[in-house]
């Protein structure tokens, strides 16, 4: 076992962990923070999608030991300290971008990724981008409708509320 | 105007807050003190001889606390079938045994063979690698008709065969439909195969088992679509638990449509083994579990053939079918390719005579049960696809050939044993055209064979059966169970309801939408309702969610509970005003005498029922809670039209969606953003069966398509925005609210649509090719081009 120490959503955090313990892991587990969800073992289904030192990353393809030292952000950390949505996450319940919320914490990681790197994605980057990030639920309408919306284009003249 | 509160109007879901702050509470978030966690060793052979396990070396790994094989659960009852089917001939079907772990012989991959629970979930991954397991290979049964060919392999040596039943409905057509099919002017042959699905909802499944010695109580968190049912099954058939000292909790479920219905062998491991060790044991599924352990969807093979007579009026449809069980009887199995399936084969046609005969086989593969649908996909599929090809066939529009055929006059009773209470399908096919801009399309096709490609646009219709369902009728057809939902409303003295109801939420967002109906019924602000749902030990009972029946049944149980505290409130506040019971009016959240300026507030009543001052105590008691159960008197038959646009790639065979557009009648909506998003979720995964997933199996029994590398969940940039309308609305006619059910639709209604529009684009590019089966990979529609 050997110590691990980074800041998580702005606090410094420590843990000890095995040399195979994913970040996932020592999130969910270590440090309780199960906002990072795990819904693959081949990092395609993009649910525990965090930011390690501003870069979107699957943490279950990461060793914690990797994350040493590092600046994560979790879903944990989105929403202001009174605990209003931030603005992709009030999208994503304006547009009914979820249903049972599994793969929503790696989404809104995601979508924040993709609009700090393009600040106004068109339909298709959003679809293309969201490449590794599966959702059971929603058929990714709303959930693209969401991101369109949390970029500031008008989406009023999409079908379907 | 849209309507800003109660039923009709779009309120922001309640539930997403927390799950957009990482707060949700999901059964893989809970940890029980001290939990040790458990390792499944499972079979890496589909069909094998179990001759020896040692577990020595294992046992003394670190960590390791205690190692289980089958042995340990002799004398422990095995996983129960809900569903007896009864054959052709008057037998019950052939129903083999299912033990928590595998005893004797293994039959699919993925089957347990022993179960090592640790203090770490690695140490029990660890030690289930030093396990030695002596295997005597066997030869694998996976093609169906290979299953049930005289001299195959048995998947049960117990059994006479691989039959599970051969299914006659209704047999007292079958040859009335012959003489149709010899009389027709023309008769459609098709034969396709409905591929078989792994339903992935996001959250794979857990199992947390604890045991309270002090008590002798046992807890069971499971990611379950029906904890009630959970309790019943594994209390009563497995482990011999009563009730009363058994909890289910299903807390947050990351998705289940269907997979998650059922009662899994895991889930009585972990509570068996947690009194044995007395210390909580978790399962967490990894996805390349999910793959080999949850309940796979559909797999049927079918013939299919349409009798018309000169009119193009449909006379007969006949059926056959082989439907895959897989290895053992999962918890509705036998229901789906039956009463979920042929049921349906009129769809929305007044076709007079109909038989569906269905061989249920085992194979060496998963278990193969409900997935979003069931069995009406399958229905619709193939029905849908025969009059598509039959309109080819006789140079007749689709469409046309479809409304000429429309069931028009309600109730309607089909040959197949359903009454229909209401429907317009003119209307949803009305609504449908308005969508498409048919007379655009050409110009569309034009457009994308200028720049080398091909277009196709594909209608289908759909019926479903869903609200599922009258006990008494499925009593009779076998069903092991009632299918009525309960609800408890408790109304505390300062106005507040609880709705503990036994539907349970996993991403249908009951929590806001059944507030909605308490809202409108009193005419109190939503924020005043809160829905308790996946707990044994708050709903009294409950039959959970599936077959689209939340809001009908569950909802009209509310309705009816909410409705005796209407009655009593009325009675107290009567008293308060001296004033008689039938002159007290409720309107926006007030009592008020009829006629009169005297009224009592919604909080003045509550108060008064907990702090009866002045109550009539001589005819009710003080307190306001009741509790309902609603039986359905019929199922309900939601319905619509669907259509899709595509444009096939001729030189790699690719087909992307264009356009796709769902007219729905569901009846009275509650919430029609919830309506929607459920619609588009179908519509993802009906594009998903019909362009990308396939669970394949090797000759060996091998799963090939085993993980998210392989199985090809439909992605963001696989589909289009979807068009979708629900305004053509027949309420239903037998349940309090009108309403007839979402969630499958979808799922149901999409397939058809986009292979029609595929075999439409190749046809246009003068490809002699009427069918494919699904998914439409670029690489067969690719070959079906070549040749």
């Amino acid at each position: 076992m050997s110590q691990v120490k980074m800041t998580v959503n702005g606090k410094e955090m420590s843990g000890d962990v095995e040399g195979r313990t994913l970040l996932s892991q020592f999130l969910r587990d270590t440090l309780g923070l199960t906002g990072t969800h795990v819904g693959c073992d081949t990092s395609q289904c993009g649910a525990c999608v965090v930011h390690v030192d501003g870069q979107a990353v699957k943490s279950c393809a990461m060793l914690a030991m990797e994350a040493d030292g590092a600046e994560v952000a979790t879903i944990e950390g989105q929403a202001a300290p009174d605990g209003t949505l931030n603005t992709i996450q009030q999208a994503f319940q304006d547009h009914h971008g979820l249903q049972c919320g599994f793969c929503t914490p790696g989404m809104v990681m995601s979508t924040a990724a993709l609009l700090k790197e393009n600040p106004k994605p068109s339909e298709a980057e959003i679809r293309d981008y969201l490449e590794g990030n599966l959702c059971r639920c929603t058929g990714y309408h709303n959930i693209v409708k969401a991101i369109l919306a949390a970029s500031g284009q008008d989406v009023s003249a999409l079908a379907a509320e | 105007m849209p309507k800003d509160h109660g039923i009709g109007a779009s309120p922001k879901r309640r539930e997403d807050v927390r799950f957009l702050s990482g707060t949700g509470n999901y059964t893989d978030d809970i940890n029980a003190n001290g939990q040790a966690y458990v390792h499944f060793l499972r079979s890496d052979v589909a069909h094998a001889r179990i001759k020896s396990i040692n577990t020595d070396a294992a046992a003394a790994m670190p960590g390791v606390v205690r190692i289980f094989t089958g042995a340990d659960f002799e004398g422990v009852g095995g996983i129960p079938c809900g569903w007896c089917v009864t054959d052709r001939h008057g037998e019950p079907m052939q129903e083999p045994a299912h033990p928590v772990l595998a005893q004797g012989k293994v039959r699919y991959v993925g089957d347990q063979i022993a179960a090592v629970v640790a203090d770490t979930a690695e140490q029990a991954r660890d030690a289930a690698e030093a396990i030695e397991v002596d295997l005597e290979e066997l030869p694998a049964v996976v093609d169906m008709k290979a299953a049930l060919a005289e001299g195959a392999t048995k998947v049960h040596d117990d059994l006479s065969s691989n039959l599970c039943y051969d299914w006659g409905f209704v047999e007292e057509n079958k040859d009335a439909v012959e003489q149709a099919m010899q009389d027709a002017a023309h008769v459609t042959t098709l034969e396709l195969r409905n591929n078989r699905l792994v339903a992935n909802p996001m959250e794979p499944r857990v199992a947390i088992g604890d045991f309270n010695r002090a008590t002798g109580d046992s807890t069971l968190y499971t990611t379950s679509q029906n904890p009630h049912v959970i309790r019943l099954l594994m209390g009563a058939f497995v482990l011999g638990i009563p009730e009363h000292k058994l909890r289910v909790v299903a807390p947050d479920v990351g998705g289940g449509f269907g997979t998650k219905i059922f009662h899994y062998a895991e889930e009585a491991f972990c509570t068996f083994a947690a009194k044995a060790i007395n210390r909580a044991v978790k399962w967490t599924s990894s996805r390349s579990e999910a793959f080999i352990s949850d309940a796979h969807g559909r797999d049927h093979v079918t013939k299919i053939e349409l009798a018309l007579d000169a009119d193009n009026n449909f006379t007969a449809v006949r059926t056959d079918t082989h439907a895959n069980m897989g290895a053992y009887l999962s918890t509705f199995a036998p229901s789906v390719p039956t009463w979920l399936h042929g049921t349906l084969m009129a769809g929305n046609y007044k076709t007079p005579l109909i038989y569906v005969n269905v061989k249920a086989v085992f194979t060496n593969t998963v278990p193969v049960d409900a997935y979003r649908g069931a069995g009406r996909p399958e229905a619709t599929y193939q029905l849908e696809r025969v009059i598509d090809k039959a309109a080819r066939e006789l140079g007749v529009d689709p469409i046309a050939l479809r409304r000429q055929n429309f069931i028009t006059e309600f109730p309607y009773a089909t040959p197949v044993a359903v009454e229909y209470d209401t429907g317009d399908y003119h209307g949803t096919m009305d609504a449908l055209e308005k969508m498409v801009d048919l007379s655009g399309f050409e110009a569309r096709r034009r457009e994308s064979e200028a720049r080398g490609k091909l277009r196709g646009f594909g209608v289908n219709c759909y019926i479903e059966a869903c609200g599922i369902a009258p006990s008494n009728l499925v009593g009779q057809l076998g069903a092991r169970a009632g299918l009525y939902e309960s609800a408890t409303v408790r109304v505390n003295a300062t106005g507040g309801l609880v709705v503990m109801t036994g539907s349970h939420s996993h991403g249908q967002g009951h929590e806001t939408s059944f507030p909605q109906v308490i809202a409108e019924m009193i005419g109190i602000d939503e924020s005043m309702v809160e829905i308790e749902h996946g707990d044994t030990d708050k709903a009294p009972m409950g039959m959970g969610t599936y077959g689209s029946r939340s809001i009908a049944v569950g909802g009209s149980a509310m309705v009816r509970a909410t409705e005796k505290i209407i009655a009593k409130a009325k009675k107290i506040a009567a008293h308060l005003m001296e004033a008689a019971d039938a002159d007290i009016e409720l309107k926006d959240g007030t009592f008020s005498v009829a006629g009169t300026d005297k009224s009592v507030a919604w909080g003045d009543v509550t108060l008064a029922a907990y702090v009866p001052h002045n109550y009539p105590l001589e005819d009710i008691e003080p307190g306001l809670e009741e509790t309902a159960f609603y039986d359905p008197a019929n199922f309900t038959y939601p319905s619509g039209a669907y259509a899709c646009e595509v444009e096939v790639d001729p030189d790699t065979g690719k087909v992307s969606i264009e356009r796709f557009a769902a007219a729905d009648d569901f009846g009275n909506i509650i919430n029609p953003m919830i309506v929607d998003g459920q619609v588009h979720g179908g519509i993802g995964q009906g594009i998903g069966q019909a362009l990308l997933e396939n669970a394949v199996y090797d000759e060996n029994g091998q799963l090939l398509s085993a993980s998210y590398m392989d199985y090809a969940m439909p992605r963001a940039d696989d589909v289009p925005f979807y068009a979708v309308d629900h305004s053509s609305q027949t309420p239903c006619t037998h349940n309090p609210l009108g309403v007839k059910g979402c969630g499958e639709a979808g799922a149901i209604g999409s397939p058809p649509a986009v292979v029609n529009a595929v075999v439409d684009a190749l046809q246009s590019g003068g490809h002699d090719v009427t069918h494919i089966d699904m998914p439409v990979s670029p690489s067969r529609v690719w070959s079906a081009m070549q040749s």
